[in-house]
């Protein structure tokens, strides 16, 4: 089914819909204008005051070693929402390419692909994005890579099962009988026609970047100090977890709100899609 | 039956080579000499030449796969680096630890989803559905880890009735499985209730209405029977989720298992048990996948296994 005035119509009925959008919204917001919200610079550490309790100077407190846990964590709405971004581009874009060869050529090659599709969903992606980490070397880039490596064969079946279904349809027989090329059939008939799954999925899977991290930058194999990751506050907020609970709690806050943001929206388009499980 | 067993055996042989194959490229795309990597950067010389005979590294890359394999067949990953003693070693004492809370946490997981994900479904679109719903929503959202260092705050911290770390007793695994647990609970409502609500537009089902049993016996003994089929599916992919998933709970309560091994030996370049922990971790989350799948099969008639 392609986003059409329908999609909008059963989508606006929806509140958990809006929700989902609006919490997006508010940290892509976040995000863009970090600089002009954040009361101070993310690395500016107050030699003066270190471990502090909140004050009207520090909203949340400061860390180990003055910095202003507040300013922290809205730059760390960039990192999270990057690493999402980037880690969905990769893992869509691969899974884009494979699954329209694999689903236009069909034969041999379709074989081939959806088996290295299955062995890929056999491992357990938390391990696979470690062993991939371990690879490439504790840091952000890795993860995005390891994220995009772990999750195309997901995009790659949508579009490849999309492409079976629409193959046979009379419109691409039409487009074909009047000389359009491969290339152009693919692009011009069949990739609009995936491209609503694919969104569900791509929302879903922005949830799962986040979580992961969020987990592997607490593990240390993701941001590096000074990048001001979730993870990473957390993970030092739990050395001090008996003098600064806060570090503990409010970057949690934080990642869980962006999490259930993408959840619901993902979900909502889901369940407009698909009128069977909406009962 | 044993075809069907033999066959699902064998299928999970290529998922073992293209792990194994991961792993060994490891040493090969990591930048630095591999025998460095394996032996230690402080290696003497004497070492150095025996992990290089010992591992075939002065050999081409492809028989040095079939070295590797050859070895790990055998249960030996080689001496790590930092701890100075066979990884088969650290794999012995670690693995109990991790298998220990991942257990619990699938325990913990039944025992929440399972009940509300047939409350959900019998009393489908009520407010407690809804709750419900909303519940494991949250359940997917909230990072475990997280989850687990509120935990910590509220029962060890703050209240002191639980332990904040280490390993063995039951006390001290109750706060990393409960927070493990919350979100296999999540996905195993889900399944649980969407299992429920379509048994229960079955013909059977009506059938056994029509004549005239009382409503509990339909949904308990009819329904809930068929429903719980799908469960077991999602029971043994959790079980392999919860055993990855411990990664981070075993470093957030500092429990010396697998997952803490495999980040340690990571950050230290500890090559060595980095390799052995993701095999035998990738080998639990195989197996438990494999005897869900043979579970589900002798459980489901329907099934037929030629």
């Amino acid at each position: 089914m392609a986003i059409n005035d329908s999609f909008w119509q059963i989508f606006s009925r929806r509140k958990s819909a809006y929700i989902g959008l609006f919490i997006i919204v508010a940290y892509v917001v976040i995000a863009l204008f970090a600089p002009w919200i954040a009361p101070h610079d993310y690395r500016a550490q107050d030699r003066t005051s270190i471990m502090e309790a909140p004050s009207a100077e520090y909203p949340l407190g400061t860390d180990r070693v003055g910095r202003c846990l507040l300013s922290r964590i809205i730059y760390g709405a960039r990192i999270s929402l990057t690493v999402g971004l980037v880690a969905v581009g990769i893992g869509a874009s691969i899974g884009l390419i494979i699954g329209s060869i694999s689903g236009y050529m069909g034969g041999w090659v379709d074989r081939v692909v959806m088996g290295l599709v299955d062995i890929v969903w056999s491992f357990p992606t938390m391990l696979l994005a470690i062993a991939l980490t371990a690879i490439l070397q504790p840091g952000l880039h890795s993860v995005i890579i390891a994220l995009g490596l772990v999750t195309w064969p997901e995009y790659a079946r949508i579009i490849r099962s999309q492409f079976l279904a629409v193959k046979q349809k009379e419109f691409v027989e039409a487009a074909r009988s009047v000389g359009a090329s491969d290339f152009r059939i693919i692009r011009k008939h069949l990739l609009p026609n995936s491209i609503a799954p694919i969104i569900v999925v791509a929302t879903l899977g922005m949830a799962t970047a986040v979580l992961v991290e969020a987990t592997f930058s607490y593990l240390g194999l993701g941001a590096q100090p000074p990048q001001p990751s979730w993870g990473s506050i957390l993970s030092m907020g739990k050395d001090f977890i008996y003098h600064q609970p806060l570090m503990s709690i409010a970057p949690g806050v934080a990642i869980m709100i962006m999490v259930l943001g993408f959840n619901l929206l993902g979900d909502a388009i889901r369940d407009v899609m698909d009128p069977r499980l909406k009962k | 039956m044993t075809s069907y067993i033999i066959k699902r055996l064998l299928g999970t042989i290529p998922v073992l080579l293209v792990a194994t194959l991961i792993v060994f490229m490891m040493l090969q795309l990591t930048p630095g000499d591999p025998v460095l990597l394996l032996a230690g950067e402080r290696a003497t010389p004497e070492r150095i030449e025996r992990i290089t005979a010992d591992w075939g590294l002065d050999q081409p890359a492809y028989m040095q796969y079939f070295s590797f394999l050859g070895r790990i067949v055998q249960g030996d990953f080689g001496i790590s680096i930092t701890r100075n003693r066979p990884v088969m070693d650290l794999v012995k004492m670690s693995l109990p630890i991790t298998l220990e809370l991942s257990l619990a946490a699938l325990f913990i997981s039944m025992i929440i989803g399972i009940p509300a994900g047939i409350i959900s479904a019998v009393r489908h679109g009520s407010i407690v559905d809804q709750a419900a719903l909303f519940g494991s929503l949250l359940g997917v959202s909230i990072p475990s880890f997280w989850f687990g260092i509120l935990l910590m705050l509220a029962f060890a911290v703050r209240m002191q009735i639980l332990p904040t770390s280490g390993y063995g007793t039951l006390a001290q695994v109750v706060l990393p499985a409960i927070a493990l647990g919350t979100a296999g609970a999540a996905l195993i409502s889900r399944v649980m209730r969407s299992s429920m609500l379509e048994v229960m537009q079955q013909d059977y089902i009506r059938t056994a209405r029509a004549k005239g049993l009382s409503e509990r016996i339909v949904i308990y003994k009819h329904g809930l029977r068929n429903a719980l089929l799908p469960v077991i599916t999602i029971m043994g992919l959790s079980l392999g989720w919860l055993i990855a998933g411990s990664v981070a709970l075993e470093m957030v309560f500092a429990r010396p298992g697998m997952g803490q091994l495999l980040v340690r030996g990571i950050l230290m370049r500890d090559y060595p048990v980095v390799q052995g922990m993701l095999i035998i971790l990738v080998l639990c989350v195989i197996i438990a996948n494999l005897v869900a799948d043979i579970l589900i099969a002798m459980a489901n008639p329907r099934i037929k296994f030629d």
